[in-house]
């Protein structure tokens, strides 16, 4: 029986989350035994045509070119996974999606009229289909084998969209927002991480996107009502999942 | 086209991080136009971190590379902390170079034996590789894994760690927890020499090159975190005056900018760099090594830069365990301070190199300005000089041995491409 074909794909990004399939230094040899990572320029020169059984796709859609070449990619899969903040909520490259592009453009780049990019930056989801979205910045390895392994055995993923405050309490965390006043976007953020920030004594920033039905404004007018400045707020919700839409809602809602 | 023109086109490099170009024209057996070109989107970071807060740097600048975030983080809060005028010594200063270490282990493991070695073997990846010599690919994997267990202890994870921040840390280590790695650190010692010896014995081109080499410069230590700008060629520099010796440059072909010394053109940062200007600061270990290796004080050949790697990789290994022996947890894991107005410049040593940034504060601690040199724009000229003299030893290769040649030659560069982005497809045309 011929092992089934994977597809590792980048956009605009950071190459870490493709990076965490090299990272499973323990399991690495022992999948690519039982899938053939066929299309994987990062690893390997080879390029096997498609159709891929899997495709994992990095990075948010930011050119004219790239928007074209999802749709490729989309037509050469069978199941679509996007990996990471960037693929599934356009990364914290869209921070320019609140700004003018052409003076971003201007600000970094000596000469704007050699640059070739798109007003926004956007997630895979707003162009094809994607069958499933594996988040965080960067995604965790072991959802990252659990995702692969679910798709080439014909089930879904089990991945918890419960918020970062359950892992947390099951760690035995002290909460660094209740006993410090730190503010911390876990009580809006899915799980993921095992409560990392919170673990080093610090507030989580949001790296794994909102739960599911997050109360983004409860969390915000308690942070305001402790002392939270609004502009750091803004800023807090503007981050890697910024663009996320109960992020970005909450946001303009404090940005007024 | 003329028959005694060639066209070589490569319009997505493999094994390197990032997307990148060549694009190689020969005409009447001389090479015409060499180019690298860096297609990778745009991303802005130097836009949108104004307005943003001075603690938010370390953790936003991390995301530009995912292969190296942790030189991210130390150029940034090396910056902030000039700014506010906290030197972070002692201990908390011994954890980043601990921290750095790690990063230097994972990524310079995961470019020799994963992405780099291929090329000498004549595979087309490290799991091609692995069927013929999976000891060696299992040998590696397990280094690199132990340089990524000490990024999980000290930063959290191995990709974008969350624990750096300036003036410190969040949270320190015990002595304990460091201890826990001295078993594997002492395996990955003789792991790295065992890597080495097999490097050694591979063929490399032959090719030597003058450049002038740039690395930061400390009295007592191989440069890591911090120190002086450096080169073989009188520049002996405070951090602060980059701008003054070095700018950056935009060209048609790469959404990257170059960069140059001012009136004297191109250099080249990396492993050769530090080695060439700082082999007395390895450890005597290393320095063994490195001449068992068949390397002298001084390596002008970018391909046996794989070999210089390995030794940085075994003195990573070396510093790390002479680190966790003298270590006494510190009382605070951060150095209080005043948020100020100013302009503050870090640099620190990133594996592929010299990684700097500058910011300009309002009194809030908001940004307002921002300047990023990665390591790979500044090496983009130096690389298209290095390939122009690969390609005319090589002109008589046939177009696929020449293509794998000249891919083999950037890979020399451990180029990082979503780094230089703020930058590569290979095209050969022979007419």
């Amino acid at each position: 029986m011929s092992r089934p074909k994977l597809g590792v794909f980048k956009f605009a990004s950071c190459d870490g989350c493709q990076l965490t399939l090299l990272d499973a230094e323990d399991e690495l040899l022992a999948v690519a035994e039982a899938i053939h990572i066929a299309n994987f320029p990062e690893a390997s020169r080879e390029v096997v045509d498609g159709p891929y059984q899997l495709s994992l796709v990095e990075g948010s859609i930011t050119t004219p070119h790239d928007l074209e070449r999802i749709k490729e990619i989309r037509r050469e899969s069978e199941f679509l996974v996007t990996i990471g903040a960037c693929a599934t909520a356009g990364g914290i490259q869209a921070l320019r999606n609140w700004a003018d592009v052409e003076e971003y453009t201007r600000e970094v780049y000596a000469h704007p009229e050699y640059i070739s990019t798109l007003d926004r930056s956007t997630p895979v989801k707003n162009h094809v289909e994607v069958d499933f979205e594996l988040r965080g910045c960067p995604i965790s390895k072991y959802q990252l084998l659990e995702t692969v392994n679910a798709f080439l055995n014909g089930r879904r993923p089990n991945i918890p969209t419960f918020s970062v405050c359950v892992q947390c309490k099951r760690k035995g965390n002290v909460c660094v927002m209740v006993a410090h006043g730190t503010p911390c976007l876990g009580p809006i953020t899915q799980a993921g991480c095992y409560a990392l920030c919170p673990s080093y004594n610090r507030g989580c920033y949001g790296c794994f996107g909102p739960m599911e039905s997050p109360n983004a404004e409860a969390l915000g007018d308690w942070m305001l009502a402790h002392g939270v400045e609004r502009r750091d707020l803004v800023n807090a919700l503007r981050g890697f999942n910024g663009y996320a839409e109960p992020f970005r809602k909450a946001s303009d809602a404090y940005a007024g | 086209m003329p028959d005694d023109t060639r066209v070589l086109d490569v319009d997505y490099l493999a094994r390197v991080e990032g997307e990148g170009n060549m694009k190689v024209r020969i005409r009447d057996g001389k090479a015409e136009i060499v180019e690298f070109g860096i297609f990778e989107p745009p991303r802005f970071y130097e836009a949108f971190l104004r307005g943003r807060r001075f603690s938010d740097a370390p953790d936003i600048t991390a995301r530009i590379c995912g292969i190296c975030p942790v030189a991210y983080q130390m150029s940034s809060v090396n910056a902030m902390e000039r700014i506010f005028g906290i030197p972070v010594e002692g201990p908390l200063r011994e954890l980043r170079r601990l921290l750095y270490c790690g990063e230097w282990i994972e990524s310079h493991v995961l470019h020799a034996a994963m992405l780099h070695l291929p090329d000498f073997l004549g595979y087309e990846s490290a799991i091609h590789m692995a069927a013929d010599h999976r000891e060696t690919v299992e040998l590696a994997l397990r280094l690199k894994k132990i340089g990524n267990d000490l990024m999980v202890l000290l930063g959290g994870r191995e990709i974008h760690p969350i624990n750096v921040r300036v003036g410190g840390w969040y949270k320190v280590p015990t002595k304990r927890e460091l201890e826990a790695k001295l078993d594997d650190l002492e395996w990955a010692r003789e792991a790295s020499l065992q890597f080495l010896d097999l490097l050694a014995g591979v063929p490399m081109p032959q090719i030597e090159q003058s450049f002038e080499y740039v690395s930061l410069s400390h009295p007592d230590e191989y440069p890591l975190a911090d120190g002086r700008i450096v080169s073989n060629r009188g520049i002996d520099i405070d951090v602060a005056e980059f701008n003054d010796v070095f700018e950056e440059i935009h060209v048609e072909r790469s959404n990257a900018l170059q960069s140059r010394v001012r009136e004297r053109g191109p250099y080249h940062v990396g492993p050769l760099a530090r080695y060439n200007l700082n082999f007395e600061k390895l450890t005597p270990g290393a320095q063994r090594a490195a001449y068992d290796a068949g390397l002298r004080e001084e390596c002008f050949n970018p391909f046996q830069s794989i070999l210089v790697r390995t030794v940085e990789t075994l003195y990573a290994v070396e510093e790390a365990i002479r680190i966790i022996d003298a270590y006494e947890q510190p009382a605070e894991p951060v150095v209080p301070y005043d948020v100020t107005a100013g302009e503050g410049h870090g640099a620190s040593e990133a594996p592929r190199g010299l990684l700097y940034h500058r910011y300009l504060l309002d009194d809030g601690g908001y940004i307002l300005d921002a300047q990023i040199a990665p390591p790979t724009a500044q090496n983009q000229l130096t690389i298209e000089d290095d390939l122009r003299a690969v390609l005319e030893r090589n002109i008589d290769l046939p177009d696929d041995e020449l293509q794998w040649r000249l891919e083999q030659s950037i890979r020399n560069y451990d180029p990082c491409i979503s780094c230089a982005t703020h930058f590569l497809r290979l095209e050969i045309d022979r007419g």
